[in-house]
């Protein structure tokens, strides 16, 4: 945690309610996002308990399953959520896009609680994208509904980006939010989207420690959470008290009036666990919403575009879904790709946002100040150009040493290069312009700050690129198992077992 | 001492518990692996060694450890620990009862099964109902179960005979009830749990330290108990949420006196003597402090870049 960070929170704990740590919105946010909220049975990987799901706030689709071990309703759950979630998915890539420079005009975005349920869509993306229906291959065991592996595919590809920094195909809330206020607890307990929001818009009347821990530990006289686990974890109280005694009763049905009952309360049971952090979601939607978006955001929100305009094309050329490991090359580029959207992201929200600038002032990674001085030079070539000298005094202490590349975004957005030059007298730094001045001899108009200009130099590059390429899959070096098998077969779906039960 | 019934007894809501459906599926689980008399457990281990031919179904012994009291059950299982080494057979122990000296301290642990190699050897078996998906578990649940395994392996150290450093964890397949195994490296564990281990001071060192009369009996008033905790120095941090059932108590106590602690334990390193939220306010707005500290010049220095990059925002706005 950066001190700036430290210093927000403690402002927070003395204000009783959450600060801001950034001054404009550093995530996209859908016009129109999915709001996802998913229960996982406790003890079973992958065996869905519930789900919330839906675009509109009042209009939320509750999916249930009464008995979460038996493959039936697991399937049927599925086919359901499918049928929900992949007309959404798919409609942004109906358009003729992605031929030629552009990617489609939209995207889906899916939002989740918190980032366990992130990795939650991740393997629920595993464990239904290697099924294969009834029509894919008729011999197939226990064969899956329609569409499933196809879901499957997308929550894998939605999991697989939301690993790289930056992106927002799918984010959890708790990430959104954290992002953007500093709350008066540590960065564990904002973990709990109830006890964050509790922090970041308290009920008139209290603190955001009070409210914060009525939301983590207030108990009914039933003994029951008043704000339920956002998921996808369930409270064991309510499983033990409440959840189990109305799946044996579900299973005990012996007449279709008494399976339906059985079925209806379960519903309920779920809806009572699912609907406040269904609220929850919209009102860190709205929360969000409300905070200007940053100029670069969009630039990331292009390579969501892209990612999901990639995968889109991925799926009708027909190729095999995701593989269960990637190859050495595939996962170096994912990880250099990772890397160099990490940089990108630090240099674009310092650039979008002056509070996030200040902690890489803070850092030395930065200076600004205002121009005292500015000296007109020309380089020595045959056809000079200028370089000019720019000194700023600045009460920053930046890590500079002579001939340190330095860049300055110029209003219209492009990097200008300089480079440290040296202290003046008074111990203010001289920055030689490099660039950004156009082609000719005369620096175009508004390229070289004028003496009391405002202006803001950075040792980090604005676009930062990534590292040296990588070799084709056909040259995987032999340290790194050599080139993948051309004739090896591609996954084979989960062996399933006879018995119906987990 | 029963923490969660002194919290309950404070007033304080309990937060840990177990879901019946998970502790129903762990012990489904374990017992479809025990089923065949210890065979599978076997050849799940010997298909990691990759060194053993795994034996015929009924060439694995399972000794009954049945005894009165944990101290009979103790004895019991080094005897059969003895019996099966001389034989030369592979065998299962299914729920062993291991002791340790903790903190001066006679501990008793129960380890879900230790199988005996026919050289020997021993191998301490952790079965957990957590899935290994694509032949990858969740780190911070086999960290878990690693460090667990490797004080049963302290333990089953101590009544001699070579225990393997590597500990088989046993988890289902995927999406399945199939088991799957792996082998897990846990010296670094054991060292580190011996380490902890002759540091602990004494149970009656502690008792001796504190002042005389303590009670914590849960059916004394919510007042006096704690007053009790008050004497007791607490450490808080906020990864204690997660494993005490007294930590929310701590962290009250911790944010009435305003430790920077409770927003994170690595703040103690960064902000140096400044330890209460106060002294922090302080130092970064009011010029209390001491100006030649380096934290206190930076925290001054990032409190004016924080007002002034606010200010800005709200200018543009």
């Amino acid at each position: 945690m950066s001190l700036l960070t430290t210093l927000a929170r403690i402002e927070a704990v003395q204000a009783g309610k959450a600060r801001p740590l950034a001054t404009v919105r550093h995530r996209h946010l859908s016009e129109r996002p999915l709001v996802l909220v998913l229960l996982t049975t406790a003890g079973e990987a992958g065996a869905p308990l519930g789900a919330m799901v839906g675009t509109g706030r009042d209009a939320p689709r509750l999916l249930a399953v009464p008995q979460p071990r038996d493959r039936d309703l697991r399937f049927a759950f599925l086919a359901e959520l499918a049928d929900v979630m992949l007309p959404y998915i798919e409609q942004y890539g109906e358009e003729d896009c992605g031929e030629g420079e552009e990617p489609c005009s939209d995207a889906p975005q899916i939002l989740v609680p918190n980032a366990p349920g992130v990795e939650y869509v991740r393997l629920l993306g595993r464990s239904m994208r290697f099924r294969r229906t009834a029509e894919q291959d008729p011999e197939a065991p226990y064969p899956a509904p329609p569409r499933v592996p196809l879901l499957g595919r997308w929550l894998t590809h939605a999991g697989e980006r939301a690993r790289v920094p930056g992106s927002s195909l799918l984010l959890p809330m708790t990430h959104l939010l954290g992002r953007h206020w500093a709350t008066g607890q540590s960065r564990l307990e904002d973990q709990h989207l109830g006890a964050l929001l509790a922090w970041i818009d308290p009920p008139p009347g209290t603190t955001g420690a009070e409210a914060a821990l009525r939301a983590e530990t207030g108990r009914g006289p039933d003994g029951l959470l008043h704000h339920p686990p956002a998921g996808p974890a369930t409270d064991p109280a309510f499983d033990n008290k409440r959840l189990a005694p109305a799946i044996s009763r579900h299973d005990l049905a012996r007449t279709a009036a008494q399976r339906s009952a059985a079925e209806e309360e379960i519903r309920e049971l779920l809806a009572s666990q699912l609907r406040p952090t269904w609220e929850a979601m919209w009102r860190g939607i709205d929360l969000v919403r409300a905070l200007p978006e940053g100029a670069r955001v969009a630039d990331r929100w292009k390579r969501d575009r892209w990612s999901y305009t990639a995968h889109r094309d991925r799926i009708r050329a027909g190729e095999p879904p995701q593989p269960r490991r990637d190859d050495a090359v595939t996962a170096a580029r994912k990880l250099a790709a990772r890397e160099s959207a990490l940089a990108q992201l630090d240099a674009q929200e310092a650039l979008d946002d002056p509070l996030v600038m200040a902690e890489r002032r803070l850092a030395g990674e930065a200076f600004a100040g205002e121009v005292t001085e500015v000296v007109m030079e020309y380089s020595e070539a045959k056809v000079p150009r200028p370089r000019p000298l720019v000194t700023v005094r600045t009460e920053d202490a930046p890590h500079l040493a002579e001939g340190v590349k330095l860049y300055r975004a110029l209003p219209d957005g492009r990097a200008q290069t300089g480079e440290f030059v040296s202290y003046g007298p008074d111990g203010a730094p001289t920055v030689r312009l490099t660039g950004g001045m156009g082609r000719g001899k005369v620096p175009e108009p508004g390229s070289v700050p004028e003496k009391g200009d405002r202006v803001c130099w950075t040792l980090f590059e604005h676009a930062p690129r990534g590292g040296p390429e990588l070799p084709d899959p056909e040259r995987t070096p032999w340290t790194h198992g050599g080139p993948p098998d051309p004739a090896a077969p591609p996954d084979a779906p989960d062996p399933v077992t006879a018995e119906d039960r987990l | 001492m029963d923490k969660a019934a002194l919290a309950r007894a404070l007033g304080a809501q309990v937060t840990f518990g177990q879901s019946q459906f998970a502790f129903v599926r762990g012990h489904a689980f374990e017992a479809r692996v025990k089923a065949d008399g210890g065979a599978e457990l076997v050849r799940l281990l010997c298909g990691q060694l990759r060194e053993a031919e795994p034996p015929e179904a009924d060439a694995v012994d399972v000794p009954d450890l049945s005894a009165a009291g944990p101290e009979g059950r103790t004895a019991r299982t080094a005897l059969a620990l003895r019996e099966a080494t001389a034989a030369g057979r592979w065998a299962l122990l299914d729920h062993p009862m291991l002791s340790l000296t903790v903190a001066g301290t006679p501990a008793f642990l129960e380890p879900d099964a230790v199988i005996v190699h026919p050289d020997g050897g021993r191998t301490v078996v952790e079965i957990k109902s957590f899935a290994m998906v694509d032949g990858a578990a969740d780190a911070a649940k086999v960290g878990a179960a690693a460090r667990q395994a490797a004080v049963y392996a302290l333990a089953l150290e101590a009544l001699g005979g070579r225990v393997r450093p590597e500990v088989l964890l046993v988890c289902p397949k995927d999406f399945s009830n199939l088991p799957a195994a792996a082998l897990v490296d846990v010296r670094r564990q054991l060292a580190a749990t011996r380490r902890q281990l002759a540091r602990l001071e004494r149970v009656a060192d502690i008792a001796a330290a504190l002042p005389p009369g303590l009670s914590f009996a849960t059916d004394r008033p919510a007042a006096e108990l704690g007053a009790a905790l008050g004497a007791v120095e607490a450490a808080y941090a906020p990864e204690c949420l997660a494993a005490c059932e007294l930590a929310f108590h701590c962290r009250e106590r911790a944010r009435e006196e305003g430790a920077v602690t409770v927003l994170g334990r690595g703040l103690r390193a960064e902000l140096g003597d400044l330890t209460t939220v106060e002294a922090v306010r302080g130092a970064a707005l009011s010029g209390a402090g001491d100006a030649g500290d380096p934290v206190v010049a930076a925290l001054r220095r990032a409190a004016g870049l924080r007002a002034e990059a606010l200010s800005s925002a709200e200018e543009l706005v």
